[in-house]
């Protein structure tokens, strides 16, 4: 069974609060549920299937399907960090094509920002860097105890990545001054500053070879998405955005002997998700692509057949990802490295730019003209320990 | 940058968390001795070590004494930290590769593909962490 042409985006709804004082989690959650259906033009009754992380505040999905009030017939908890919703969105198709459910929503929400550590970790389950209190984690006492943080490990995968293919910072750079081109232009940004390659080069290094610029923003808010059938979507007045593939998969080192931290699990979920939905890469006219460091998206867009393995850095150099300035148009909203990162996570606004992209919604000063094919891709987890890729391939009708 | 001169040592380790799967490993720790699996059936040796082989799915990994040598596969020195330390991997000689620091050495000169050597580093009130240091 495929899921292609099964299921449809009816709704998508990002939350512009970039530091949440004065709200608590499950109000942003369902904020952005409520967001999602007037996009949509649903209510709340006609959900009936549920997909949520482990931002969502209590026990898998059935806390949060309580405080918004929802009679459900399916739901999903899968938990794969930031990478989560992207999954989900691919599950709920699966879902929708089983006839399990007809309108699924998807959230995410989180105030990492304004809790200032007392938040959702992102990407970081129990077991991940660093910390982790439970003992029955299995590589917790063999990993915990090294002051690995995402910057540190993500900053492993680009220093091998630049040992084995010769990858420069300059290179990396080119990615955060991208999506300084697309974020000038979005109001909710919270870095709207355009910067050079120099300045990503001269700013304080984080973790060798990262730089300060070289890493997403921690912010608060979330997002929704709403995946429906093909008769719902028919009776919806919003334009047809339908999901033609989606793959996922997990990486990690497996028993030591498999450990290659110069690609992602994007190997996998992307071949599959292009199989799915009969496409290739070069007919993308809009890729999201998961930018929690620039590393992320070099190593991911390399993964999913955009370039050669190792020649990630020639392809993303001199503006290539630059909207209306070079051939693969990324993260036209600013990204996780300009716009926002909300709870640590960022696989939900992936989907949401691509969805407007697709919809002809995005900035004007961004649009990708004719964009009738996209991409949404994220990884959730740490890239150099272990971590879950999922991809979703979408299609304008 | 001077900075880069710090090591680990004054990076406080925490104590490892300890399962009864894991239990041999960090009781051979306190007496120095630097342990790894490899399966009875396969032949292949895993890390972190485990009760069933990650490979063939046996039941029978057998605790093997490592003298603890290998290659530095990666490493990222951090600097958004009190203390600037560097984490990274090691491919040990038998062939698993692990997670660990690197201590005792000029931050600013490792390698990926130097040599090094293991050596434990006390934590606070737990068993001591396999750690490497240049060769």
């Amino acid at each position: 069974m495929s899921i292609k042409g099964k299921a449809y985006i009816g709704g998508v709804f990002e939350h512009p609060t970039r530091e949440a004082i004065g709200y608590s989690t499950p109000q942003l959650h369902a904020e952005c549920a409520k967001g999602a259906l007037e996009d949509a033009g649903l209510s709340k009754d006609d959900i009936d299937g549920y997909f949520c992380a482990g931002d969502a505040p209590g026990f898998g999905a059935m806390s949060m399907a309580d405080y918004m009030g929802l009679k459900l017939r399916h739901m999903d908890s899968t938990e794969t960090g930031g990478s989560s919703y992207i999954l989900h969105v691919g599950h709920a198709a699966e879902a929708i094509a089983a006839g399990k459910c007809s309108v699924a929503l998807v959230t995410l929400a989180g105030r990492p920002r304004s809790m200032r550590g007392g938040g959702m970790g992102g990407g970081r389950g129990p077991g991940g860097p660093p910390g982790g209190g439970f003992s029955d984690v299995p590589e917790a006492g063999f990993e915990n105890i090294y002051g690995g943080s995402t910057h540190n490990t993500y900053g492993m995968c680009a220093a091998r990545h630049m040992y084995e293919y010769g990858t420069t910072s300059e290179q990396l750079a080119w990615i955060k001054v991208a999506a300084s081109h697309h974020a000038q232009w979005n109001e909710h940004a919270m870095l709207r500053e355009v910067v050079t390659v120099e300045d990503v080069l001269n700013s304080p290094m984080i973790a060798t070879p990262l730089h300060r610029m070289d890493c997403c923003v921690i912010s608060d808010g979330g997002g929704a998405v709403i995946v429906v059938s093909p008769e719902v979507a028919k009776s919806l007045n919003r334009p047809k955005v339908k999901i033609i593939g989606a793959g996922e998969a997990p990486k990690g080192p497996r028993g030591g002997n498999d450990l290659d931290l110069t690609y992602s699990g994007a190997v996998w979920s992307g071949p599959a998700a292009f199989e799915e939905a009969g496409v290739k890469p070069a007919d993308m006219k809009y890729a999201s692509i998961y930018d929690s460091f620039t590393i992320t998206v070099l190593m991911q867009i390399e993964d999913l057949g955009f370039c050669k393995k190792g020649e990630g850095g020639k392809f993303v150099a001199d503006g290539n990802l630059i909207s209306g300035v070079g051939k693969l148009p990324f993260n036209t909203d600013g990204g996780g490295l300009c716009n926002n990162h909300p709870t640590n996570r960022g696989g939900i606004t992936k989907v949401i730019e691509a969805v407007r992209q697709l919809r002809g919604e995005a900035h004007p000063k961004v649009q990708v003209p004719s964009c009738d094919l996209a991409i949404a891709h994220g990884t959730g987890g740490s890239l150099g320990t272990r971590h879950g890729a999922a991809t979703v391939i979408m299609e304008r009708e | 940058m001077t900075d880069t001169q710090a090591t680990t040592q004054a990076r406080r380790i925490p104590a490892p968390a300890v399962n009864n799967e894991s239990k041999p490993f960090w009781d051979a720790a306190k007496e120095g001795r630097f342990l790894i699996k490899r399966c009875g059936d396969c032949g292949k040796p895993h890390w972190y070590p485990r009760v069933i082989c990650p490979y063939c799915f046996s039941l029978n990994p057998k605790w093997e004494e490592s003298p603890g040598e290998g290659v530095i596969y990666t490493f990222s020195v951090m600097f958004h930290s009190n203390v600037p330390y560097a984490i990274g991997y090691v491919t040990l000689d038998e062939g698993p590769s692990m997670l660990t620091n690197f201590v005792d050495c000029d931050l600013s000169a490792l390698k990926i593909g130097q040599r090094v050597k293991l050596r434990f580093q006390p934590t606070e009130n737990g068993a001591p962490v396999p750690v490497f240091a240049p060769a």
